[in-house]
């Protein structure tokens, strides 16, 4: 069965690639534009895994990570975090929110697949 | 080329949507009140422009966005007030912002110092103003990031011509056939914090991660897993010692990249060795690899040298070191007959049974639907798979076997301190310590008999006094035996004191309000009238027994193991308390019956036999009672649906089937069910864990088709029935005095009543 | 292409203006509905939502209680919401749901009609359940009432709905049978 994935962007452009890139590799994806969108689809929709952008509009991405993380069916859910190079802090800030890891903008498609390959097979 | 214009055309429509967006809130940006949130969607929509378009090389777009972008940072950090000259530089930037995504589109070039006049503006509000205003305005690509904290222009790099590679080029497989010559190899210990998981790592994926990086061999370490009943499935007990042949090419950084997520939250080791070429001959040390590190993952943890160790040694040399260690070391001398193993792995092979018994019956069920005589081969090795299966479970429950002395052995202490506050004198026999059964029984034996042994020494032993004086030894004895019976184990406390005095018992029955004055109790019951919660309080309390714990606790203790406790007293001569336990508390032996659309499974120990009685067989016996002539004895009918109300039920036993069931106590039922569906090993999963205990059940299990049913209680099913329990209970006819008691089981239709 | 499913936000001047509201004492709930009535749940007690599949009947229990199924290898009891408001045994299709959920250390299922909607609930919203005669309503497990858009949402307290059927009279250890 294919895995999938959730990205949420409020970038429609960042979207259609995560999406593209991700259903190339053989991976389904859903696509949320903001954390409150995730939140919703997340209820009612299994996902493997959740690759959200940090800065977005209603509900920002470290806060998606804290109230997925407080459900208890996702407290073993990956979800990983977009973030800039020199970020280190949003870094630890995300892992402590509780994500499972980063993917490093700007990023390849391989890197893409290969960092979801490792956090969600 | 295709995809391109079609990311392309996606960004385009999404910049002049974020276009807008931007200038509507600009338009309302006013010294004064600031709208943090429209400031933050203005530099939402810069940023989200100046992302994409570093996507597709569009430079002095991105470069200018950024521009912009740094400056509505400022705003949203208030390190630059709002004044009517910013908005309106703000404004003007959009417009070249606008113009230039204009020209990306139209694949033509911007004039050159469009953006000019408006970088300067920007930057005069960040401070930097003395900065030459013909300074280049579209910096090449490579200088326009490394300093910058929020960069994201040129996300995706050369990400277009990549996602081509990415669709034509699968992941590399796994290098695989090639000679270990030239290769590396790599021993990983990965330790991770138990907390693992809750960060959503999951360590199978790294191992499978590192399989890509060539030949790995894995070794999962259990010695941490705690047993079955401490273990959190959130938290993660095990680590892992991974032997990796790669070839030259993958270097550190690709191993440590696998574990990048996680380096923080585990111990990783990672050395790297090449082989001595002249040692090892080619293709040899694949097999190395396979066979010695597994035997030694129990004795050696993996953070001793010792994966490391034997994997370099030569061949020869590694098995048979491991063997020495799996032996306890070469100097134990003579072999043994017996290892020592971790209960934890033994836990898992139980529970590994567990799960193959519901496998099993799944496989079954589905066989069942298959035309009949056509798969014989099929159904001839699926009886043979129950009958291993059954013979596998018994090998694992046997393991997990202990004799009932490491718990009769604490008893002859307890006797010592009873008899010393007691005053009384006090001998103890034991017989049947070697008895065995299965470790979780034994665990969970020593409270109720500490219990019945104090019960017993406190009320029924009489002082020595009063026994010389009775004619009895002065010291009194208490018999504490063991012995499998029938499929199950039963333990004795004896004692030959005065036995039950029944008429205080039923007079503080009367007085607690636990038996309605003027009731007829057998002796029997009122014997068991002790087991009832809240009768042994006040004046009962001693030093000894009366400690807020009655014999109810006791009670419920036994039957929430699945077992019954019974007392039987001669005034006079003593008491005796008889409790019977299943033999494990994991899987047991069932028949699965049906009742109008449910299905329940009754323990292969409690059947005699199942029959379909004649009209002639079956006689009333004063209300409704039904009784029937089985093997020359009469036993009383339990029509199952009666009891539990279940709809569209066999009512007569003539059409449907009685299974004739037994209790430990050796008293017979007839159940009338509608069906029996065949016999099978099931797994008992508990019913209380998420809601609570009910009456006639004594657990529930999971059959082949992944529904619940509910695991019959005998024993119960006859309280409920002689106490008129059930939904369509007449209530009224109390039947004959059976010949042997069980306990009175009336607090819970008491308590139905109040829920 | 993919993008249909996924609304831009950004565009929306009332969703900036409840990313503001966004902040503070805000909870999630889930809200279904039982008949015409709807009610909330908070969002962390849910663990799953999932569709209906047949019980296994429990004996001599109250009709609210519908019976026991198999919560991969777990077992849970489910509860029927409508039964247990006095509306009767919902007659299940295969449409209704199940809502799986964490109270306290246990887990158990609501039978509802449908999954309705997820709100982000402002703890100032909330209302608390009118002053009704005790004997006409059981307001223990009522834990406010909510107005989203012109409907009533009734947010339950689930711990104590059902605090009859989860209190254990006999409190012996559940160690003892759990195996697996």
């Amino acid at each position: 069965m294919k895995k999938k994935v959730m990205t949420v962007d409020d970038s429609r452009t960042m979207r259609d690639m995560v999406s593209f890139t991700l259903r190339g590799a053989g991976y389904e994806v859903v696509e949320a534009a903001d954390g409150q969108q995730a939140m919703t689809a997340i209820a009612t929709t299994k996902v493997d895994l959740v690759i959200t952008d940090l800065n977005m509009p209603v509900m920002d991405g470290l806060t998606l990570i804290r109230r997925l993380r407080a459900i208890p069916a996702h407290r073993t859910l990956p979800i990983l975090m977009l973030t800039t190079e020199a970020d280190e802090s949003k870094k630890s800030e995300g892992r402590a929110a509780g994500a499972t890891g980063w993917i490093v903008k700007p990023f390849n498609p391989d890197k893409l697949v290969s960092v979801v390959q490792k956090v969600c097979g | 080329m295709d995809d391109l214009s079609r990311f392309k055309q996606t960004y385009f429509d999404e910049s002049a949507e974020l276009l807008a967006v931007a200038e509507a809130g600009l338009l309302r940006l006013a010294p004064g009140e600031i709208d943090m949130d429209e400031v933050n969607a203005i530099f939402r929509a810069v940023h989200s422009i100046k992302g994409g378009g570093g996507a597709f090389g569009f430079n002095d777009l991105v470069a200018f966005a950024h521009e912009f972008e740094t400056v509505m940072d400022g705003v949203r950090n208030a390190e630059i007030p709002v004044t009517t000259r910013l908005v309106d530089t703000l404004i003007r930037a959009n417009d070249v912002l606008a113009r230039l995504l204009a020209h990306a589109a139209d694949e033509t070039e911007a004039p050159a110092g469009t953006t000019d006049d408006t970088v300067t503006a920007l930057r005069r509000f960040l401070g930097r103003a003395e900065e030459p205003a013909d300074e280049p305005a579209i910096p090449p690509p490579a200088t326009l990031h490394p300093d910058d904290e929020d960069d994201e222009a040129g996300i995706f790099g050369d990400a277009l011509a990549a996602i081509q590679a990415a669709r034509d080029d699968p992941p590399p497989p796994p290098i695989s056939g090639a000679t270990p010559d030239g290769k590396i190899r790599w021993t990983i210990v990965f330790r991770p914090k138990a907390e693992l998981l809750l960060s959503g790592n999951e360590p199978t994926y790294m191992l499978r991660a590192l399989r890509r990086l060539g030949e790995a061999e894995v070794v999962c370490h259990l010695d941490k897993l705690p047993s079955l009943r401490d273990l959190d499935a959130e938290l993660l007990h095990l680590s892992w010692t991974v032997t990796l042949l790669a070839d030259p090419q993958v270097d550190r950084a690709r191993i440590d990249d696998v574990f990048e997520f996680v380096a923080d939250d585990c111990d990783i080791r990672i050395s790297a060795e090449a082989p001595p070429p002249a040692v090892i001959p080619p293709a040899e040390p694949a097999p190395v690899f396979q066979t010695a590190p597994v035997p030694t993952a129990p004795a050696a943890p993996p953070s001793t040298p010792a994966a490391t160790t034997s994997g370099s040694a030569k061949p020869g040399d590694g098995a048979k070191r491991t063997n020495g260690a799996a032996a306890g070391g070469d100097h134990a001398g003579p072999a043994t007959h017996t290892i020592r193993v971790d209960l934890d792995k033994i836990d898992r092979l139980v529970n590994m049974v567990g799960e193959m018994v519901i496998t099993q019956a799944m496989i079954a069920e589905h066989l069942r639907d298959l035309p009949p005589g056509q798969f014989q081969e099929l159904l001839e090795g699926l009886e043979s798979l129950a009958q291993h299966t059954r013979e596998l479970r018994e090998s694992v429950m046997s393991i997990r076997a202990q004799p009932v002395s490491s718990v009769f052995s604490r008893m002859p202490r307890l006797v010592r301190e009873c008899a010393a506050v007691t005053g009384k004198e006090v001998m103890l026999v034991t017989t049947g310590e070697t008895t065995e059964v299965d470790k979780t029984v034994v665990e969970n034996l020593v409270d109720p008999l500490t219990h019945m042994i104090r019960n017993s020494i406190d009320h029924g032993l009489e002082g020595p006094e009063e026994r010389e004086r009775v004619g009895k030894p002065r010291a009194g004895t208490v018999h504490l035996s063991a012995a499998h019976r029938s499929g199950r184990i039963v333990i004795e406390v004896t004692d030959d004191g005065r036995g039950i005095n029944r008429a205080k018992v039923l007079s503080k029955a009367i007085e607690k309000g636990l038996v309605q004055p003027g009731s007829s109790l057998s002796d029997e019951e009122i014997d068991n009238l002790i087991f009832l919660p809240g009768f042994s309080t006040a004046d009962q309390v001693s030093n000894l027994s009366g400690r807020g714990v009655g014999m109810d606790v006791v009670r419920r203790n036994i039957s929430s193991l699945g077992g019954r406790i019974g007392v039987y007293s001669t005034p006079g001569e003593g008491s005796r308390f008889v409790l019977s336990l299943p033999l494990t508390l994991a899987v047991l032996d069932g028949m699965v019956i049906s009742v109008g659309e449910e299905r329940f499974v009754l323990p292969l120990t409690n059947i005699v036999e199942s029959l379909r009685p004649k009209p002639a067989d079956l006689h009333g016996l004063v209300n409704k009672c039904d009784v029937m002539m089985a093997r020359g004895e009469y036993v009383r009918l339990v029509h199952l649906h009666r009891l539990f109300g279940i709809p569209k039920a066999i009512d007569d036993a003539t059409r449907g089937l009685v299974v004739l069931v037994e209790t430990e106590d050796g008293s017979r039922l007839g159940l009338v069910v509608d069906e029996v569906l065949g016999q099978q090993q099931v797994v008992i999963k508990s019913l209380e864990a998420n809601f609570r205990r009910l009456d006639g059940v004594a657990a529930a299990t999971i059959l082949g088709d992944g529904r619940v049913a509910l695991i019959l209680d005998v024993a119960g099913l006859r309280e409920m029935s002689r106490h008129g329990g059930g939904a369509n209970a007449s209530g009224g006819a109390t039947p004959p005095s059976p010949s042997l008691p069980a306990p009175a089981d009336r607090s819970d239709q008491r308590q139905r009543q109040t829920v | 292409m993919s993008s249909s499913t996924a609304i831009a936000p950004v565009s929306s001047r009332t969703d900036l203006q409840s990313a503001g509201a966004a902040n503070g004492s805000e909870e999630q709930y889930v809200t279904f509905t039982v008949g015409s009535e709807e009610y909330g749940v908070n969002i962390l007690a849910v663990r799953e939502i999932r569709g209906w599949t047949p019980e296994s009947r429990l004996p001599n229990l109250p009709d609210y209680v519908r019976g026991v199924i198999n919560l991969r290898g777990i077992i849970i009891p489910i509860f029927d919401l409508r039964a247990r408001f006095g509306g009767g045994p919902t007659q299940v299709t295969k449409r209704h749901v199940v809502v799986v959920m964490q109270v306290g250390e246990r887990t158990r299922g609501i039978l509802v009609d449908a999954i309705s909607d997820i709100l982000a609930i402002g703890h100032d919203a909330i209302k608390p359940p009118p002053d009704v005669d005790s004997g006409l309503i059981d307001a223990e497990y009522l834990s406010g009432l909510y107005t989203a858009e012109n409907r009533m949402v009734t947010l339950l307290n689930v711990g104590k709905l059902f605090a009859g059927e989860h209190v254990d009279q006999d409190a012996v250890p559940r160690a003892a049978l759990e195996t697996t």
